[in-house]
């Protein structure tokens, strides 16, 4: 039988961590940083958009939870753009070996340039259309095409990695083109898909602070950036900690609906 | 006309210069409700000719007939109950054998399709495990599904490969007799694929051996006349149980020793000695002393059987 404190350092050490890093936080803002707003004035700072999280009192002074949607909801289309063009293009790099070589290249060049990179194009992209809001398009198309490597890259694999045997199976039976592929291929597929899912949905998240502060957009991004612009330090941390809030419960709400699929 | 038959039938793979002949010259005829063993050593292209029976691999020459046609495609009338259960993992012990039931009985209504996959489930001895995932189940019954699966298509012919080589010997004795006892109630054709003479002589009807690749090839066939059912404790004294066993072993041994062959090649067997400690050691940087190489040549001769 282990000590009562042993049972309760699951709570008991993050704490500890927190408070060390709280503690390293106000030395600083009171030697170094001059700055930098101790915890006691952000907190302080912080309570009207953290006590009503709702409120709209202007486009870009709203409550933090109202934020988060706007974020959310930017995200959520960005990213279903990305899984609906994305998966389609992975399956495509995996059956055909052909199609690999001449696209994988080009895949490669593109997964790493930095959403930073990629929305001024997408601003120049969309400029010229009529009647449509050319920086949501630019964000979306942000979001879209950095969130969408790991989904096509992992499910490439895993069309790679379906067993012959269950092609076989597929080919004994005479199932036809189209129900070999909703029968056999894309439940075996499933696995490394939701694993890509999970990946491109933390790209997404990570993108909408970047889109949201070059295009000026309401949203946690956007937030903290004016904010920095009005020399207001106290919010930035704010906007910071629910920024990583929000990835970590989106995170663990796609590994539940992963694990979900793990079928073999 | 043979039911099922292969002409010259001779495979291979790899590039040209290293290849491997796994198969030459397959002569092999099947009758309508025969039940043919063939036993091989493993890695003698045993799946390889199966899979060329079921039409998932085209020979390179020769014919495969079946029913009186060239039949290069596979399909639900040669059923093939793979090696290794092929069993898709996210379905249920139902939906595995369904899949197969909807796709080839799709002219009946649906309620006779289950009741037809019911009975198929039932015929193996599955029905309590009807709605469990094969990762639920033990080997023995992933492999009595996946032989539902193949049964439930009602293939002309049923090609087992190595069924039940990855399975302890009690479930093993276990499914020998339901085999055994399924074909003899539904008076199918079977072929089967064994490296276990004991079993082949306990279920068919006709033994033929397959000798060691590469370049394996059929031997005579050995007709096995015991009356069915068979008793697997009472067979064993049986004098001609004893008899076939004796010619089939024979023949594969024999087989061995007429490829067998001695190579002798040069082996430069390098400097091994171990590093000399009480020598300085060489400086960090800078140029280094060469390490003196003495390579010893050998030959070696070794026995192969090809």
């Amino acid at each position: 039988m282990k000590p009562s404190w042993q049972r309760l350092d699951f709570l008991l050490l993050p704490l500890l961590g927190g408070a060390f890093i709280l503690l390293l936080w106000h030395l600083s803002s009171h030697s170094w940083s001059g700055d930098l707003p101790d915890p006691a004035k952000t907190w302080h700072e912080s309570k009207p958009y953290v006590l009503e999280p709702w409120a709209k009192r202007g486009e870009l002074d709203q409550g933090i939870l109202r934020f988060t949607m706007l974020s959310l909801w930017l995200v959520a289309k960005g990213y279903a753009i990305a899984l609906i063009i994305g998966t389609p293009i992975g399956f495509f790099l995996g059956l055909s070996p052909t199609f690999n070589k001449a696209f994988d290249p080009i895949i490669q060049i593109l997964r790493p340039v930095s959403p930073l990179a990629w929305l001024p194009l997408g601003m120049v992209l969309f400029a010229k259309l009529k009647g449509v809001n050319v920086t949501e398009l630019a964000a979306l198309f942000t979001i879209a095409l950095c969130s969408m490597w790991p989904t096509v890259l992992n499910t490439a694999v895993g069309v790679r990695a379906i067993p012959t045997d269950y092609l076989n199976v597929a080919r004994v039976l005479k199932l036809s083109r189209w129900k070999t592929l909703t029968k056999v291929m894309i439940p075996a597929t499933l696995p490394y898909m939701f694993t890509g899912f999970r990946l491109s949905l933390g790209i997404a998240w990570l993108v909408i602070v970047a889109a949201e502060m070059l295009t000026g957009r309401p949203g946690v991004g956007g937030f903290l950036w004016q904010q920095y612009n009005a020399l207001i330090y106290e919010q930035i941390i704010l906007c910071i900690l629910t920024i990583g809030g929000v990835g970590f419960v989106l995170d663990r709400l796609m590994s539940v609906i992963e694990r979900r699929f793990k079928t073999a | 006309m043979s039911f099922l038959q292969l002409q010259g039938v001779s495979m291979g793979f790899g590039l040209p210069g290293r290849r491997t002949e796994v198969l030459a010259d397959i002569d092999l005829e099947i009758e309508q409700g025969e039940f043919v063993a063939i036993v091989g050593y493993s890695g003698s292209g045993k799946s390889t000719l199966m899979s060329i029976l079921a039409g998932l691999l085209r020979p390179e020459s020769g014919r495969v007939l079946f029913d009186g046609r060239d039949t290069p495609e596979p399909g639900p009338d040669r059923g093939l109950v793979f090696q290794n259960y092929s069993l898709l993992p996210w379905l249920t012990v139902y939906e595995n054998v369904a899949l197969a039931v909807d796709q080839v009985f799709s002219n009946l209504s649906p309620a006779e399709r289950r009741s037809h996959t019911e009975r198929f489930v039932a015929m193996v001895n599955l029905t309590p495990a009807r709605d469990k995932r094969p990762s639920e189940l033990s080997g023995g019954m992933r492999q009595r599904v996946s032989v539902a699966r193949t049964l439930a298509m009602q293939p002309k012919v049923l090609l087992l490969d190595e069924p039940l080589g990855a399975l302890d010997a009690l479930t093993r004795a276990t499914l020998q007799d339901e085999i055994a006892r399924i074909r003899l109630a539904e008076k199918q054709t079977v072929v089967l694929i064994t490296n276990d003479p004991d079993e082949a002589i306990l279920l068919a009807d006709r033994v033929i051996p397959l000798t060691a690749g590469p370049r394996a090839t059929l031997g005579p066939s050995i007709p096995v006349t015991l009356p069915h059912p068979r008793d697997r404790r009472a067979i064993h004294g049986n004098y001609d149980f004893k008899q076939i066993r004796h010619e089939v072993t024979q023949y594969l041994l024999k087989a061995r020793t007429r490829h067998r062959t001695t190579l002798t090649r040069a082996l430069v067997l390098p400097d091994v000695e171990p590093e000399d400690i009480t020598h300085k050691s060489p400086p960090m940087f800078g140029p280094k002393g060469r390490a003196r190489r003495r390579n010893e040549v050998k030959t070696e001769t070794v026995e192969v059987s090809l």
